[in-house]
């Protein structure tokens, strides 16, 4: 081969090697929870969403990536569960949330996410019962919108408490907390969410893994 | 002008261009700077920025003024030639000049630049400020002590305790005009930095730190907040809006605030200066 | 040269290609680095889950074992090198052997390029082609971060990938331009500028691109660890709570520490103990000036480098705290150790440009250097000063403020022989004969980018004005002119002045000013509304903004797709003059009176037959029969010199 054809194959090589590496970073950069549209219900003036989640102590290997991660899950309206925290939700709507809570506790950082803010009457309800403050060491984690004002506490299991869930997605026949509230939907745009809660396991500050990941315990409300 | 050498022309050259900058920065530039005047604080880095763009204008000229010059009047016409030009090695007197020059102007920006400090307007001075406001400036100090305010940052968001209101926590970050403010920042968990460009104050928040930064607001109005120190995954969306109100509006809201949030604040810590991150290490 | 049969002896031209693919070189470099890299992870896992460690029973809760990617990094880099070949002369000579350097003669044609090479211009090369690969990398990186702020919201990647497209084109960037001068340029020339056959040490010099060119690899991989959050400055304690990929940073700067140490100290023994006869101090080229300066840097900060990212691996895996408050450890302690490197890291990043564009200027212009002495001693002020004023980037963290004027003065007073380069340009090109080659027009642009770069700092020095640039894209703006600016400006000066004197072709001269125009053009477009948006109170590293700074972010997103553009002419160009138009260069197209261009073209191998004696500096224009250098009356035995 003369030399020009060898420095014209390492040439290829190289760019070959180029584009792999361009496809690869833009694959990863890809990567990431898709959106999902939590089923609606009744239309016009009268027109709800219906938000049902579920947090985990451990998201489990069916659903996720990363089986020892704490992780929300998101329920549609064939009661299947899904691995997504970017939420599409129409624009200046009421969406009524149901969050079933089967963590246990770690306790709030910062006490004073611990006062239920932003909701329909700045209220919760918890099992049946309706609080506006939740003791901060008793939180398992937050739902928490921080450019709507919104803080929802959410408590967690005891830890004494029978029959718990050791993988997600759990089954709501074990142990867990029933927290609901309401809250309305402002203009369009993209808010994000995140839990309040320093519940990553193993991590510095339990602030690390599943805190700094989309899909787990942070994500986005797409009101459109 | 054709009397004139080299050299002369291009002062000449300079001194006009030089002159027309400033006064043009002065008139266009000098009164829409950052931060603006929205605080004692801004008012003066707005003047420091006036000062240095006034001294960038004079150094821009010249180093343009003399390479458009030399470069068009000293270019090789005759392409082709590689013609050498006169064997100058240096001249001690222009060295001279030179070092002498430069050193002044730095040594000018230097000492301008700490007076400014000493005004206070350096945003986060650590947990031992050298530059307090004085007890004198009563003018703006009904109460001749500074209100505290203590920023706390945490990933991701900005919360605020107000020790001398009752010890409220607050998501929002309202400051009364015309009143000298000491503010705390620190950090629950990494470092963030408590950034309010209208109000010159920017201080980052360590933990186990306490910073402290003095600001005087001058201007009611809505603030922006911003975090300067990537602290993770959502550091872009760690922004807010702040308000500067009037005293009777921010006693007002004061109140309210302490009403609002009274269930949860017997949870809060005792307030102190930082807070360690709680559990310290890994969590569960 | 002796035949000792220790050394291993490479396959001749004619033999087989599998012949000639069996034994030390990249391939079994690849192999038995991942071989290695397996190893040490399987082998941490099993020390980690056999022997039952306590402390480190967390990495079952996250999911992220450090500890194994750290051994499979460390195994892998080793077994790469290995695998080059490095080993094979230390064993040699502990068995014995005569020292040699039988690596330089006996590879051919591509295959050198591919092997361990202990010839300082084929090192150059290599380095010339690695570095500007990952320079193409992270400068997509950089396209796809523009892409990104087109928009307000975040659209194409999500936030947390976004971070690490940051952090992987910031570190990229800072690792591998660091040798950006130095690596293809000083290797290649600085023994030829000082009338040497070698360097000091060749084969540290090779090891020193090979361990660039596996950090590189390694940094990659950290996509893929989950991703690093951080941006190219690691902060911690950020940096403790971050994935696995995390440690891929530590290890890429550790390696990259490595290197650049080991190169500032084979510059410096090379330019202090190997120069000809003849060669003073006060006649040696700007540009072997510019490396030393920039040598001394790379020696003495790269070791603070390495050890605060020891201390942060530690922090990682075996739960030291050094940097973490709630466990007695600090924030700030991290933050200043990393400056103290970190700023005579910038400096090593400006250096090199200033010894380019002063060694260019006098060819261009026709005339000597102006001011030699003050040049020099402007470049070492430089250096020296660099170590006072680290404290700058951290004035509002709530450092003791008694110090702030103090560092504000060092500062600025660093600026002072910064001036200096500035003046012996001016003085240069003064009733000069200026030709506008490229080179020259690069070197021009410098002028121009490194003044905004320069003015930028000052208002960055200075506390007050600090307070509201620090951390925004003032500051990015200020490092880019700075660094892109000034770094990249003149890296392409040296390609178009010196790539002709390494393969013997010209580039061609139309496509090189097409390249520095619009590369001109649109750089400043990219980089000067970035004042502007710092100024209207952007902060860093952020995915979102205001949406009423969108039009300015589109400006400069439309303006850094050109500049790609640009670096697309530059590559065609290359391609081209070099593999296809292949125009001869001559020995001297600049009519450069400097040593390098009084030998052919490419270099020959052994550079000079005989020793040259050095008479005068390279800068005689216009000084009747002046030449640097005078073959000596007596010629040098044989076996002797090498």
């Amino acid at each position: 081969m003369s030399s020009l054809q060898k420095l014209l194959g390492i040439g290829v090589a190289v760019a070959i090697a180029g584009v792999l590496i361009g496809f690869y970073i833009t694959g990863f950069l890809m990567s990431g929870p898709t959106a999902f549209r939590p089923p609606v219900s009744g239309s016009g003036a009268s027109k709800t969403v219906d938000l049902t989640i579920q947090t985990d102590a451990a998201g489990g290997p069916t659903l996720t990536a990363n089986p020892s991660w704490v992780s929300y899950f998101v329920r549609d309206e064939n009661k299947q569960w899904h691995h997504s925290t970017i939420w599409t939700l129409p624009a200046h709507t009421r969406v009524n949330v149901t969050i079933y809570q089967f963590d246990g506790d770690s306790g709030l950082r910062n006490p004073f996410m611990a006062k239920v803010r932003g909701t329909l009457g700045n209220t919760m309800t918890v099992n049946g019962k309706t609080m506006n403050v939740l003791n901060p060491d008793d939180a398992s984690h937050t739902f928490a919108v921080p450019a709507m004002g919104l803080i929802v506490p959410l408590e967690g299991v005891a830890d004494n408490a029978k029959n718990q869930c050791g993988f997600g997605p759990c089954a709501l026949s074990t142990a867990h907390q029933t927290i609901t509230f309401s809250f309305v939907t402002p203009g369009k745009g993209r808010y994000r969410w995140q839990c309040f809660v320093p519940c990553a396991a193993g991590f510095l500050d339990g602030f690390g893994g599943p805190m700094q990941t989309l899909g787990y315990m942070d994500g986005f409300l797409d009101v459109t | 002008m054709r009397r004139l050498g080299h050299g002369g022309r291009i002062a000449v050259i300079w001194l006009l261009s030089t002159t027309v900058g400033m006064v043009l920065v002065a008139i266009f530039l000098a009164p829409i700077l950052p931060p603006g005047n929205g605080s004692k604080q801004a008012s003066g880095q707005q003047f420091d920025n006036e000062v240095l763009l006034l001294v960038s204008v004079a150094i821009t000229a010249m180093i343009v003024v003399y390479f458009g010059y030399t470069l068009i009047v000293f270019r090789e016409r005759d392409t082709k030639a590689t013609v050498d030009g006169p064997s100058i090695r240096g001249n001690a007197g222009i060295q001279t000049t030179w070092v002498v020059g430069t050193t002044i102007v730095v040594l000018f920006l230097a000492a301008f630049g700490t007076y400014e400090l000493l005004g206070g307007a350096g945003g986060g001075q650590g947990a031992n400020p050298v530059f307090v406001p004085s007890a004198s400036a009563a003018v703006l100090q009904p109460n001749h002590k500074p209100l505290q305010v203590q920023v706390i940052g945490q990933q991701w968001q900005f919360t605020f305790r107000y020790p001398s209101e009752g010890g409220f926590e607050s998501a929002s970050f309202v400051l009364p005009v015309n009143q000298e403010v000491e503010l705390h920042v620190t950090s629950l968990d990494v470092i963030h930095s408590f950034w309010v460009p209208a109000l010159g104050l920017k201080a980052d928040a360590n933990p186990g730190v306490d910073n402290v930064a003095y600001i005087t607001p001058k201007k009611v109005g809505p603030v922006q907040i911003h975090c300067a120190e990537l602290c993770g995954l959502f550091h872009g969306y760690m922004f807010d809006t702040g308000h500067v109100v009037s005293q009777s509006a921010f006693k007002a809201w004061a109140a309210s605030q302490r009403q609002f949030v009274s269930p949860i604040t017997k949870d809060l810590p005792k307030y102190d200066t930082h807070y360690l991150p709680d559990p310290p290490f890994r969590a569960g | 040269m002796s035949s000792d049969t220790a050394v291993v002896r490479t396959p001749g031209a004619g033999a087989p290609l599998w012949r000639r693919l069996v034994g030390f070189n990249l391939l079994t470099g690849i192999l038995l680095g991942i071989g290695g890299f397996y190893l040490g992870w399987f082998g941490a896992h099993w020390l980690v889950n056999g022997l039952d460690i306590e402390s480190l029973d967390y990495f079952g809760d996250t999911g992220q074992n450090d500890l194994a990617l750290f051994f499979g990094y460390i195994l892998g880099v080793i077994g790469f090198l290995v695998g080059l070949g490095f080993a094979n002369y230390p064993f040699a000579r502990l068995r014995g052997y005569p020292p040699s350097l039988r690596e330089k003669e006996e590879a051919r044609g591509v295959g050198r390029y591919l092997r361990l090479n202990t010839d300082h211009k084929v090192v150059g090369m290599q380095y010339f082609v690695g570095i500007g690969f990952f320079f193409l990398v992270a400068g997509l990186n950089a396209m796809l971060i523009r892409f990104e702020l087109l928009r307000p919201e975040p659209n194409v990647w999500p936030a947390g990938n976004y971070l690490t497209l940051v952090t992987e084109h910031g570190t990229m960037m800072m690792g591998m331009m660091t040798s950006g001068i130095l690596g293809p340029f000083a290797n290649y020339l600085v023994p030829i500028m000082i009338g040497a056959r070698r360097m000091a040490f060749p084969r540290i010099e090779a090891l020193t691109f090979w361990l660039l060119m596996a950090a590189g690899v390694i940094l990659i991989s950290g996509i893929e660890y989950g991703g690093i959050p951080t941006g190219w400055t690691g902060y911690e304690p950020l940096n403790d709570q971050a994935n696995m990929g995390m440690d891929a940073y530590i290890m890429f700067f550790a390696l990259v520490g490595l290197s650049m140490c080991l190169l500032g100290l084979n510059m410096l023994a090379t330019v202090i103990t190997m120069r000809a006869p003849g060669m003073t101090w006060t006649r040696l080229p700007m540009f072997v000036w510019g490396v030393l300066s920039t040598a001394v840097l790379m020696l003495l900060a790269a070791p603070v480098l390495i050890v605060v990212l020891m201390m942060a691996g530690f922090d990682r895996t075996i739960q030291t705290s050094f940097f973490i408050p709630a466990m007695g450890g600090s924030s700030y302690l991290f933050e200043n150790l990393f400056w103290v490197f970190g700023h005579p890291e910038v400096y090593i990043l400006a250096l090199p440009g200033f010894g380019i564009v002063l060694e260019l200027l006098p060819v261009f212009a026709r005339k000597p250097l102006w001011g030699y002495r003050l040049a020099v001693a402007g470049f070492l002020g430089v250096s020296l000063l660099s170590w006072t004023v680290w404290q700058h980037h951290i004035f509002v963290s709530g450092i003791n403020s008694d110090l702030r004027p103090f560092y504000m003065l060092s500062t600025e007073l660093i600026s002072i022989p910064t001036g200096f380069t500035f003046l012996c340009a001016m003085g240069t090109i003064w009733r000069g004969r200026i030709r506008f080659t490229v080179p020259m027009l690069f070197c021009l642009a410098w002028v121009f980018n490194f003044l905004f770069g320069g003015l930028s700092g000052i208002f960055l020095s200075d506390v007050p004005s600090d307070v509201t640039t620090h951390g925004s894209f003032f500051s990015m703006a200020h490092f880019h002119y700075t660094i892109m600016g000034g770094l990249i400006f003149t890296f392409f000066a040296a390609i178009y002045y010196w790539l002709p004197k390494m393969t013997g072709y010209m580039l061609n001269d139309r496509l090189g000013k097409a390249h520095f125009w619009l590369m001109f053009v649109s750089f400043n477009s990219t980089f000067g509304p970035l004042f502007a948006l710092g100024f209207l109170g952007m902060p860093r590293r952020v995915v979102t903004y205001p949406s009423n700074l969108q039009w300015l972010n589109d400006w400069v997103s439309a303006s850094a797709f050109v500049l790609g553009i640009s670096m697309l002419i530059f590559l065609v160009n290359l391609v081209y003059s070099q593999l296809f138009a292949r125009v001869p260069a001559g020995d001297n197209p600049w009519a450069s009176k400097s040593l390098e261009f009084q030998l052919p073209s490419p270099v020959p191998v052994h550079n000079f037959d005989r020793i040259p004696v050095i008479v005068g500096d390279p800068y005689g224009y216009g000084e009747e029969g002046s030449v640097v250098a005078r073959p000596p009356t007596v010629p040098i035995p044989a076996g002797g010199g090498a």
